[in-house]
């Protein structure tokens, strides 16, 4: 039965075909009907896949389904093959199910622009990307659609090519990505030349007798495979594209830059988990960089204005937490927040975008206020997500951000759990200030659009409210405690291997540590919704006077830390510099000038000769006769 | 029997008046006919040579050479016949634009 696993990918590759090659001739009734069936159907059988592993022993879910052979040359032998495991299935529901509802909402969000089929063609490539990037079985597959998804990706933020930030913000999108790939595809390289294979189950089968802990090598492949994992999910130092992301449209941005893409990394390290675990180097590489991330994103979200900013480095932030957890060896934890980050994180997105739909495209939050009593529904979800993603009891937030703090804490790293506590402050605080300053307090809607605020249509309504039940009760999968976390059984199999080989993973705090834990960061989250409360409701002179008063870190923080500008100065600068250093002088001069002078001076020795060429036959004629005595005088006179 | 010699001392000649033909004359159809000329001085020799030598690869030879100087021939005749159509003329100094 699991053998219908193939019909998962099929029905978005069909749906890219029909929009794609005659999206321009079909009416949009049609295109949405095809987009959203086929996706639906993906997700249907996501489901029907999922039921039937689930139906069977803990110890038999893994399954694996040869497509055909792609690449058979010599001794290499790649397959189109499909693995299904509880890793690989959860994904492929959360991918699917978010999709659809997020193919949904696009269609009342993107209604009437003049790229609709291109949009759903687009979009639907994504969903088949994405899905053969998690479903694939070996390496090479994987970085196909860990390529195609980056494609998707960089297609969609220009979306709105004629706008020149848009398409500036792909090109950057598709070149920080590309460093990262970079790496990515080095690391499958060298786990083929250390491992003649490339297939996920050989590789982990051998890679535990094949290498010793703390290896050269394996140290190596994992560091290259998480440049590649930085790249894509938007980690310190390769961050700087998902901002910028955010020109595409809104849908997108929750879509591929918050719910799925950039959750490849983290997919693609908790898929690799064994050959982590055989380098504890490249952990506590994962785990600085995450908890760095964490903290560091999320104090720049604490005074960004544009709302799809805040959430953009909310998103960075997010990711962070989810590399802390691999880093310190929890996968478990690490996907049950990328699930729950999917539902909540995705649900802010549409959320924000029912506000800019509303407001006639209008993204500054100093701009807006008030619109709480306008947008009931979209408020409410709001709401709702934003208590989880603040991490508030019982959301879904709460549950996930608390096993990857819990997990940090038994492992002995109370500054990375200093850190994720701090940085959960920061969340609360900045995601309540968002939506103080959306929703309540006095409307700044500039006159003109203040006129047509209304609430979205059903359309848009409905995935929001799918979504705000998920945020809801997703994290209830999760509860902490013997035979109460699903998920984290559910998972189990899948890193068990991973988990005998980090023998520090053998740690167990007593539960009652760990509900004085949860109460710890739970109350910090309330203070940070309080001190947002205060800040930006109450006493909305206090945020003014601190900014002047600190006018310093303030300017640092909106300004990004100035990592763009410094980026912008060591490295793109030089390479322009440079690059036109080699233009001009060697190419123009030495290249071209090589050429041209040997044509010049062939030209000019030729003009002595060139007078043989009278046009009269006879003179060739001539010439021929000529040549042919010499020759025969030099055969005669030999 | 005719000696070899004069076989060869006669198609030395016509050879000799062929190129003599294709370096003076200057019209077209006359040049032709002179290589033609030469041509068949050459078929001479070679068959003189064979009958002498009592091979029978230089007749051989010669057959090939008939059919590439009949289609050289038609080649030839049909450019001067463009070229005639062009310039009312078989004067082949008139066409002497291929140059510098």
């Amino acid at each position: 039965m699991l053998d219908i696993v193939w019909l998962v990918l099929f029905f978005p590759l069909l749906g890219v075909v029909v929009n794609g090659l005659f999206g321009r001739l079909l009416k949009k009734k049609v295109i949405d009907i095809v987009s959203c069936g086929a996706v639906g159907a993906s997700f249907l059988f996501s489901l029907a896949v999922f039921y039937h592993l689930l139906k069977l022993p803990a110890k038999e879910r893994v399954f694996e389904k040869v497509l055909f052979p792609w690449i058979v040359s010599g001794d290499f032998k790649s397959f189109v093959a499909l693995l299904i495991d509880p890793l690989s299935s959860v994904m492929i529901l959360m991918v699917s199910g978010v999709s659809f509802l997020i193919h949904i909402y696009s269609a009342g969000y993107m209604a009437g622009d003049r790229g609709y089929s291109r949009y759903f063609a687009y979009l639907n490539l994504f969903t088949f990307s994405m899905l053969l990037l998690i479903l694939a079985n070996n390496y090479l597959l994987m970085y196909i659609g860990w390529e195609a998804v980056g494609l998707c990706s960089y297609l969609l933020i220009g979306f709105w090519y004629e706008k020149k930030s848009a398409s500036d913000a792909g090109k950057k999108a598709f070149i920080v990505n590309r460093i990262g790939d970079f790496g990515f595809a080095l690391g499958i390289i060298l786990i083929y030349a250390t491992f003649k294979d490339l297939n996920f189950t050989s590789v982990f089968q051998e890679a535990p007798a094949l290498l010793s802990s703390g290896d050269m090598t394996v140290t190596l492949i994992t560091l290259l495979l998480f440049l590649g994992a930085v790249g894509k999910s938007a980690q310190i130092p390769l961050y700087v594209w998902l901002p910028d992301a955010m020109e595409g449209p809104t849908p997108v941005s929750a879509l591929i830059h918050a719910a799925t893409m950039v959750t490849a990394g983290v997919y693609m390290v908790a898929r690799s988990s064994i050959l982590y675990s055989l380098a504890p180097l490249s952990m506590n590489v994962v785990m600085v960089i995450g908890g760095a991330t964490a903290i560091y994103a999320a104090s720049i979200a604490l005074v960004q204005t544009d709302i799809k900013k805040v959430l953009a480095y909310s998103t960075i932030s997010q990711l962070g937490y989810m590399f802390l957890a691999l880093g310190v060896g929890a996968y478990a934890a690490g996907i049950f927040h990328l699930l729950t980050h999917a539902f909540f994180k995705a649900l802010l997105f549409l959320a924000a975008g029912s506000v800019i739909h509303s407001l006639s495209g209008e993204q500054d939050m100093t701009k807006m206020g008030g619109l709480k009593g306008l947008m009931p529904k979209t408020y409410g979800t709001f709401v709702v997500a934003a208590l989880a993603l603040g991490g508030i009891f019982p959301f879904a937030g709460f549950f996930s951000k608390d096993q990857i703090l819990w997990n940090v804490f038994i492992q002995g790293n109370f500054v990375f759990w200093t850190l994720g506590v701090a940085a959960a402050f920061m969340t609360a605080f900045y995601i309540f200030r968002l939506i103080f300053l959306t929703f309540h307090g006095e409307s700044r809607v500039e006159e003109e659009k203040r006129a047509h605020v209304h609430e979205s249509p059903n359309v848009i309504v409905l995935p929001l409210l799918i979504l705000a039940l998920l945020s809801i009760v997703a994290g209830l999968v999760g509860i902490p405690g013997e035979g109460m976390n699903l998920i984290d059984q559910f998972l189990s199999p899948v890193f068990k291997s991973s988990a005998v080989l980090a023998e520090s993973n053998a740690h167990h705090g007593s539960m009652a540590l760990e509900i004085s834990l949860m109460l710890i960061s739970l109350s910090i989250a309330v203070l940070g919704i309080f001190i947002a409360f205060l800040f930006y409701v109450k006493k909305t002179a206090w945020p003014l006077r601190l900014k002047e008063k600190h006018s310093f870190f303030y300017r640092v923080l909106f300004n990004k830390y100035y990592i763009d500008e410094f980026y912008d100065f060591v490295i793109v600068k030089p390479i322009k510099k440079m690059s036109l250093f080699l233009w001009k002088g060697f190419d123009l001069l030495i290249i071209d000038g090589l050429v041209n002078y040997i044509a010049s001076f062939v030209r000019m020795r030729s003009e002595t000769y060139q007078r043989l060429q009278t046009g009269y036959i006879r003179n060739y004629a001539l010439y021929v006769v000529i040549g042919t005595v010499f020759i025969m005088a030099y055969f005669f006179l030999k | 029997m005719i000696s070899l010699n004069y076989y060869l001392l006669l198609s030395a000649v016509l050879f000799s008046i062929g190129v003599l033909g294709v370096l003076i004359k200057r019209n077209a159809i006359i040049m032709i006919m002179c290589i033609e000329l030469m041509l068949n001085a050459v078929n001479l020799s070679f068959v003189a040579l064979a009958r002498y030598q009592n091979l029978m690869d230089g007749q051989i030879v010669v057959f090939f050479v008939m059919t590439v100087a009949a289609a050289e021939v038609a080649v030839g005749l049909a450019i001067v016949v463009a070229m005639f159509r062009l310039k009312q003329t078989e004067d082949v100094d008139e066409i002497n634009l291929m140059k510098w």
